[in-house]
């Protein structure tokens, strides 16, 4: 069954469209993540624009992150103050993020940009999840040695120190507004939540309580695709609300079975895979970057507007 | 801008409606040698891109007063098309020159009677923009580009615009029915923009173009897509609230129903 996509200004196959949503529903419920680093190559790839992939991926992730953290929320697992913190720093990505996403499309190098984003970023992260859990396999007995609570650093040193009392924090709340900035760039420019960013980031650099740190990642990542949505709808005109809506209900039905599965999952057995995952989409990126394009010519036609 | 095309479109469509409705056909005469040598007209006016839309083909058909050769050359609407080239840099594949091109048909298909070096003469076929090789695809001129670094982008243009089927690759057929009835079959894919398109026929006798005819064809759409693609463009930030809202509620409800379970 064919669905013309009146953003994208192409026709698509709607099953095809709902497998994807639910396989890549299915993987993030497995492993507990946006899935938004699976979907954008992969819309990418059947030839939806870039500009329209990455403003309708903030549509879509949307609906995730708020199942999402729903249940964190009943759980009482969501910092709010530092979700605010978070979302303030995501706002003001979010606008940078468009600004410099409609430049490199006016230069024609928003395709270059993301695909290096995508094998840098996640090559980072995927390889270091990678040796993590793969050492966590190896040696399970062994007790888990963290460092001190309380290492001081530069980081220690910033001005507008801030109590988080959910976290049992005291630090600079230019802290976590960074890592908002950093996230709301992600999803504006790469049309991802940016989790498997800023959980690590939230953990290791502001020391929050690994309990804690899902749920209030998926709050700011709820509010910063919802402002991102709204700015790419406007500025850009490139959310599709129908491809949306067809991602959507093959990723809300995916990620029931996924989450099922990954219940029976080991916690390393799931990193280890989602991180093989995360390589593998790296590498695919990586390949085509090098690899000797069939089509070197490519056209953009100026919008009418 | 937007509101002034719309109501163009809106106007061109009643148009066309008018005229075919008082004489059966849609007669817009752009130069004529002799009353009636050449009628013509589309099994449809419109093309409607509605939710399932896939493309769609539409029947030209018409009479010539005599003997003679048919050629037809339908026209989308021109825009400016920039056409980048990927050059290795480091190692990697990257866009490095461009050129851009003016008066851009979005869309161009021809079909011809007979091979189109036997129908006329080149000059006669550029002057009517008869054969892809025909189409004034000029760099725009606050670039600076000369013919030869042009040449190979365009070309490519129109590569990439036959691989997504908007260009005609070769020409189509118009086939005779008898001495003087004549048709052709023109399709268009799911791509296809929208906007007011043209449909030229040319009657060619002995090498020169003695009647034409221009039949506006309209591309629009129609029902949740017109909707959708309406909103977005005119009512921006609701569309953009209108689209976080569904799918904030979707993502509740399914929320909410995990719960349970």
């Amino acid at each position: 069954m064919e669905v013309y996509l009146p953003i994208a200004g192409m026709s698509v196959n709607a099953v095809a469209i709902l497998g994807m949503g639910g396989v890549v529903g299915f993987l993030s419920g497995m492993f507990g993540v946006g899935g938004g680093f699976l979907m954008t190559p992969l819309l990418m790839f059947i030839g939806v624009p870039p500009a329209v992939t990455v403003g309708t991926q903030a549509n879509q992730l949307i609906a995730a992150s708020i199942s999402g953290v729903l249940g964190h929320w009943r759980r009482n697992n969501v910092d709010v103050k530092m979700g605010l913190v978070l979302l303030a720093g995501g706002a003001l990505g979010s606008v940078v993020g468009i600004a410099v996403f409609e430049r490199l499309q006016d230069l024609g190098q928003i395709d270059l940009t993301i695909s290096l984003l995508y094998v840098l970023l996640l090559g980072v992260v995927g390889v270091s999840m990678l040796v993590e859990s793969v050492a966590a396999m190896l040696r399970r007995r062994r007790p888990v040695s963290r460092a001190k609570l309380h290492r001081h650093t530069w980081l220690h040193g910033l001005p507008f120190k801030t109590r988080f009392p959910r976290s049992r924090l005291y630090i600079s709340a230019l802290l976590p507004f960074a890592i908002g900035v950093f996230g709301g760039i992600l999803v504006s420019v790469m049309g991802i939540g940016g989790g498997f960013l800023l959980v690590p980031a939230m953990i290791y650099l502001l020391g929050m309580p690994t309990a804690l740190v899902a749920g209030t990642s998926l709050f700011q990542i709820v509010f910063t695709t919802a402002a991102v949505t709204v700015m790419q709808a406007t500025v850009n005109h490139t959310v599709d609300v129908m491809l949306a809506l067809l991602l959507l209900l093959g990723g809300v039905v995916g990620a029931q079975f996924g989450s099922r599965l990954g219940g029976r999952l080991r916690g390393e057995t799931a990193r280890a895979l989602l991180a093989l995952l995360v390589v593998a989409v790296a590498v695919a990126v990586a390949i085509q970057l090098v690899e000797t394009p069939e089509y070197p010519y490519s056209l953009a036609v100026e919008a009418p507007r | 801008m937007i509101d002034m095309a719309g109501r163009r479109g809106r106007a061109l469509v009643l148009l066309a409606a008018l005229v075919s409705g008082i004489g059966g056909l849609s007669v817009l005469r752009v130069s004529a040698t002799s009353a009636q040598a050449l009628v013509a007209d589309l099994s449809s006016h419109l093309i409607a891109i509605s939710t399932g839309f896939v493309g769609t083909e539409v029947v030209l058909f018409g009479a010539t007063d005599g003997p003679g050769e048919v050629a037809v050359v339908v026209l989308g609407p021109k825009s400016q098309v920039t056409v980048r080239r990927k050059e290795r840099v480091a190692g990697i594949w990257m866009n490095r020159h461009r050129v851009t091109f003016d008066q851009v048909p979005s869309y161009y298909a021809v079909a011809t009677s007979r091979s189109l070096e036997s129908l006329a003469p080149p000059a006669v076929l550029a002057r009517h923009e008869i054969g892809i090789g025909h189409l004034p695809l000029v760099p725009a001129a606050a670039d600076g580009v000369d013919e030869v670094l042009a040449a190979p982008f365009r070309a490519a243009l129109i590569r990439e615009k036959q691989r997504e089927g908007l260009y005609g690759v070769g020409d189509g057929q118009v086939v005779f029915l008898g001495q003087r009835l004549f048709r052709t079959t023109i399709s268009f894919p799911a791509e296809v923009a929208t906007g007011a398109y043209s449909v030229g026929v040319f009657l060619i006798r002995d090498g020169d173009v003695v009647s034409a005819q221009t039949t506006p064809l309209i591309v629009n759409k129609i029902g949740i897509s017109a909707g959708i693609s309406e909103v977005a463009q005119r009512q921006p930030l609701l569309y953009g609230l209108a689209a976080v809202a569904a799918a904030a509620a979707i993502g509740w409800l399914a929320g909410a129903l995990m719960g349970r379970l």
